[in-house]
Formats: C-alpha cells, sequence, structure tokens
C-alpha cells in the first residue's frame, strides 16, 4: 500500500493515470481444463461410441430427410447436410421392385437392375451438370441429394402399384396406378423445385426445372409400365 | 497531401474516375455510373496529381473495365459455362424460331446472333428419344388393345437404340457439315462462315418439331401418320436449307446441289427410319373387322 502511495504521488502530474513500476504483475495464464474442452474432444472422437449409436444417427438423419420430403416446404435442411444413403436406399428399393416383371421369362420387356440404376444415377448427375452450368448456386452432391430423396413418393407408388396389381391387372388397375403414378410424379417434382428452386438464378428456372420434369416423368412412366409376369 | 514525383512511394490509388480527371483524353471504359466521378469531383475539389502515372495507370484499369472474357482452357468447367448463358426466353424463342422458318430469316442470325448454346441440342435431343421410346410403346399397346394373345413389354431397349440414332444425327452430321464447310471455305471465300457450335444448335433446335410429330404418330392411322412426317420434313428441312444457302451459295453449282441435298436426304432418312423401326406393327395389322363383315354383307346377297 505504502509503495503504491509513493509511486502515485511520483507521479501526480498525470492527471488520471498511476502506473506503478514496482507491483508486479502474476497470475496463471494457463486455461484451467474444464468440462467444454473435454466435450469438444467427445464430439470428434466417434470412434469410442458404440456402433448401435453411430448407425441410429445416421438412420435419424436419413429419415429427418424423408419426412422434410413429404412435406416439402422452403428449407435448407436438405441442403445443409447432404448425405447419400437415402438416394441409394431408394434406387436399390425401387430397383428391386420393378424386377419380377414380365421380363423375366423374355429378353426383351423391362429394365434390368443396372437400368434403373444408371437412369437413376446418370440422370441425376446430368441434371446437376445442367444445373450448375446454368449458373446455379448449389454444390453437386447437395443436388445428387435432393434428386435421389424425391424419388421417394415414386418408390411408395412403385410399392403401391405392386400391391394393386396382386389384385388383377384389369382396367380399373390401370386407372387406379396411372391416378398414384401421375400424383406422386407431381409430388416429386414439386418437393424438388421446392428445395432447388431457390438457387438458381431467375431468368433461368424453368430451364432447371425441365430436365428434373423428364427424369421424373421417366422414372414414372417405368413405374407405371411394370406388368407382372403371369 | 503530398504531390509525389517519386514512383516508388508509396501512396494510395482512388477509383478511376478520379484518377482519370487530369487526363481526360487517356482512353477508359468505366462500369459504374458516369454521374458518380462527376459528384465527387465536385465534393472533394482536389486533382491528385498523378500525371506521371497516369499512362500506366490508365492501361490497367482499360484493361480490368473492359470486360474482356479470358477463354478459359477445354478442360475447365467455365469454358463449358459459356455455352449456357442463355436465358427461358431465348430457349422459347428459339424453338419457335425453328419451328416457323420465315423465307429471309437466316436461323442463326436472327436468334442465335453470336450467342450459341448446348443447353437446347442437348435437352431436345433427350427429349426426342424418350418420346420416341415412349410413343413406339404406346403405339403398340393401342394397336393390340384388348387383344387377348398379347402381352404387353416395355421395350426398354429401344431408348438405347433411339438415343444412338438421334444424338449420332444431332451431333456427327453438324460435325461432317463443318469439315466439309470448312474445306470449301479453304477453296472459295465465302462470306458466310459457321462455327461448329452453330451448325450443331440449328440442327438441335431443327430437332424440336419432331417431338411433337412423334407424339402424333401413337394413334395408328397411316394418313396422320404421313401427314405429320411431311409436314415436320418440310419445316425442319427448310430451316436447315434457308441456314446453310448463305454458306454455299457462292460454291461452284454441283458442290452446292450436293451440299444442300445430302441436308435434306439426312433429315428425311432419320425421320423415315425411325418411323418405320419404332412403329411398325409388329404383326400385318389386317384390315378391321369391319371390313371382313362388309365383304361379307356383299357376297351374301349374291350367295342366296
Amino acid at each position: 500500500m505504502a509503495a503504491s502511495d509513493e509511486a502515485s504521488r511520483q507521479f501526480a502530474g498525470l492527471s488520471d493515470v498511476s502506473i506503478s513500476e514496482d507491483i508486479p504483475v502474476e497470475g496463471d495464464i494457463s486455461v484451467p481444463l474444464g468440462p467444454s474442452s473435454r466435450q469438444r474432444d467427445d464430439e470428434f472422437s466417434t470412434l469410442d461410441e458404440p456402433v448401435k449409436e453411430t448407425i441410429l444417427r445416421d438412420l435419424r438423419a436419413v429419415g429427418s430427410k424423408f419426412i422434410h420430403v413429404l412435406y416439402p416446404k422452403r428449407s435448407t435442411a436438405l441442403l445443409r447436410d447432404w448425405d447419400l444413403w437415402g438416394p441409394l436406399l431408394l434406387c436399390v428399393t425401387l430397383a428391386l421392385l420393378l424386377q419380377g416383371g414380365a421380363a423375366d421369362s423374355d429378353d426383351q420387356g423391362g429394365p434390368q437392375f443396372a437400368e434403373v440404376f444408371v437412369i437413376v444415377w446418370f440422370g441425376s448427375i446430368i441434371i446437376t451438370l445442367n444445373s450448375k452450368l446454368l449458373g446455379g448456386t448449389i454444390s453437386f452432391f447437395q443436388s445428387l441429394c435432393v434428386l435421389g430423396y424425391c424419388i421417394m413418393p415414386l418408390t411408395a407408388a412403385m410399392a403401391v402399384c405392386r400391391i394393386v396389381l396382386v389384385g388383377g391387372a384389369g382396367k380399373v388397375s390401370f386407372a387406379v396406378r396411372l391416378v398414384v403414378v401421375t400424383l406422386s410424379f407431381g409430388w416429386s417434382t414439386f418437393a424438388s423445385t421446392a428445395f432447388l428452386g431457390d438457387s438458381q438464378p431467375p431468368g433461368r428456372k424453368a430451364l432447371v426445372v425441365y430436365p428434373v420434369f423428364l427424369f421424373y416423368f421417366v422414372i414414372g412412366w417405368m413405374i407405371l409400365t411394370f406388368s407382372p409376369s403371369q | 497531401m503530398a504531390s509525389t514525383n517519386d514512383p516508388f512511394q508509396f501512396q494510395e490509388f482512388e477509383e478511376a474516375g478520379n484518377l482519370l480527371d487530369a487526363n481526360r483524353d487517356a482512353t477508359t471504359i468505366s462500369i459504374e455510373d458516369d454521374d458518380m466521378p462527376e459528384k465527387q469531383r465536385k465534393a472533394t475539389g482536389f486533382t491528385p496529381d498523378v500525371d506521371d502515372l497516369d499512362p500506366l495507370a490508365s492501361d490497367d484499369t482499360t484493361e480490368l473495365l473492359s470486360g474482356q472474357k479470358k477463354s478459359a482452357p477445354i478442360w475447365t468447367f467455365e469454358y463449358y459455362q459459356k455455352f449456357f448463358d442463355i436465358e427461358t426466353h431465348h430457349v422459347k424463342e428459339r424453338i419457335i424460331g425453328s419451328m416457323l422458318p420465315w423465307p429471309g430469316k437466316n436461323f442463326i442470325h436472327v436468334h442465335l446472333r453470336r450467342n450459341p448454346d448446348l443447353y437446347g441440342p442437348f435437352w431436345i435431343c433427350t427429349t426426342l428419344v424418350f418420346a420416341l421410346a415412349i410413343s413406339g410403346n404406346l403405339s403398340n399397346f393401342v394397336v393390340f388393345l384388348g387383344k387377348p394373345n398379347y402381352k404387353y413389354t416395355p421395350q426398354f431397349q429401344k431408348v438405347t437404340i433411339a438415343a444412338t440414332a438421334i444424338f449420332s444425327y444431332a451431333w456427327l452430321v453438324p460435325l461432317g457439315l463443318w469439315g466439309v464447310l470448312l474445306w470449301r471455305n479453304n477453296k472459295i471465300m465465302n462470306l458466310v462462315s459457321y462455327s461448329f457450335l452453330e451448325i450443331t444448335c440449328v440442327y438441335g433446335y431443327s430437332l424440336a418439331i419432331y417431338i411433337p410429330a412423334v407424339v402424333l404418330w401413337i394413334f395408328p392411322y397411316e394418313w396422320l401418320r404421313w401427314c405429320s412426317i411431311v409436314v415436320a420434313l418440310c419445316l425442319s428441312g427448310s430451316v436447315l436449307v434457308m441456314t446453310f444457302w448463305p454458306a454455299v451459295r457462292e460454291d461452284h453449282p454441283k458442290v452446292m446441289i450436293a451440299i444442300m441435298s445430302s441436308i435434306v436426304l439426312l433429315n428425311v432418312l432419320l425421320a423415315v427410319g425411325c418411323k418405320s423401326y419404332f412403329f411398325s406393327n409388329p404383326e400385318v395389322v389386317v384390315p378391321p373387322t369391319g371390313n371382313l363383315t362388309a365383304t361379307a354383307l356383299i357376297k351374301a346377297p349374291s350367295a342366296t
């Protein structure tokens, strides 16, 4: 205390500031290890968690995206965390459901498993390239993710069609299938444009939407023309 | 503000408009409003002394602001982006222009205007491929509707064949034509020469008229099919002929006739080939039962 009084008297000329050169600065500079850094460590090392946890996390992400497709609104959830598990699952399911048709006995006929894969993935890649060339701001994998997830209504329609076909293949079943496929095709196109719409420059939206429309139309056509083996 | 005659001393540079006030004669192109430099001039009311640095400054800003695009190398993404530099209404105008040829209106000059695009040709070809496959399938289905021994098959391999035919017409024929025109251009100085992309663009857009024609082919009436094919051929053929006429007009008559007739012939081949391959109903369409009963009726009175 006395030392500080002397020091302040020495520098009495200075109006506000009293800097004492005698009092040393002390303290502890090291950052204490608290609970925050431990959490940060845990977030990055997912090697320690049980496998069930890992799988459930991915499944939850996929499931939440399915729900976003079911109720499409302008949201960026699909775009922010893209993943390709959902599209892969949907593509495999669709290709499996399109098997077992009249094609099996003949060599002509329905799409083979590989053809469905090629159409879905190759088509998505071409549409993505198209939208990027037209100046879209969406990234390559985000666009693939959106297009893949929006196949979900069409896959559901395929499942419904197969169930309807169990009951018979007459005109009524055809009418029902036509209505179901048309509705799901419209839903898919609407959902994907709801997600992709904002990323395009304004004068070119129709140019980007048309290939998406064609893509889902072709998939819808494949579903509608599926005829069961008799 | 110290006026610097020493070029090595660091100094701040302002906007081009202000910098070049000292030298009004310098050629620059500014992308901002012309009003802004004037307002700034009035506000600040000083002219920096940059006479010695002026030529350099004006050159730099000229190059930066002139808007010249450096052409990107062929393996980058940006190179292909400049072929997609169109808006929706451009595509609409080009499609309509390819369906309604007007005598004297050259498609390339009127619609392309030095901005050929790859969007139109590619997506029109793709749409035509799927339209052809689906319509062919549907026409078979309609013809055999109700017949008990017909098993409906989607026939997906037709998509591959249609794709090969149409894409090779739309991309290989322009390549050949461009090569021929280039060769003739070396021999005879033509006034008009088209780039490969412009030729591909014309060919791609000229296929647009076939899409509604192909949809009309679903109905199994031969007269309808032949009518629509003739109309489509006339329209698309005339677009192609009017586009390439100025390019071969000054040439030797034989060469001119050869080129023109090969353009038209290939177009005809494509249309007729597609029709006969995809829309030939496998069994001969026997005259419908109505005709048979009519002949039976005619025969019956003579029998009695």
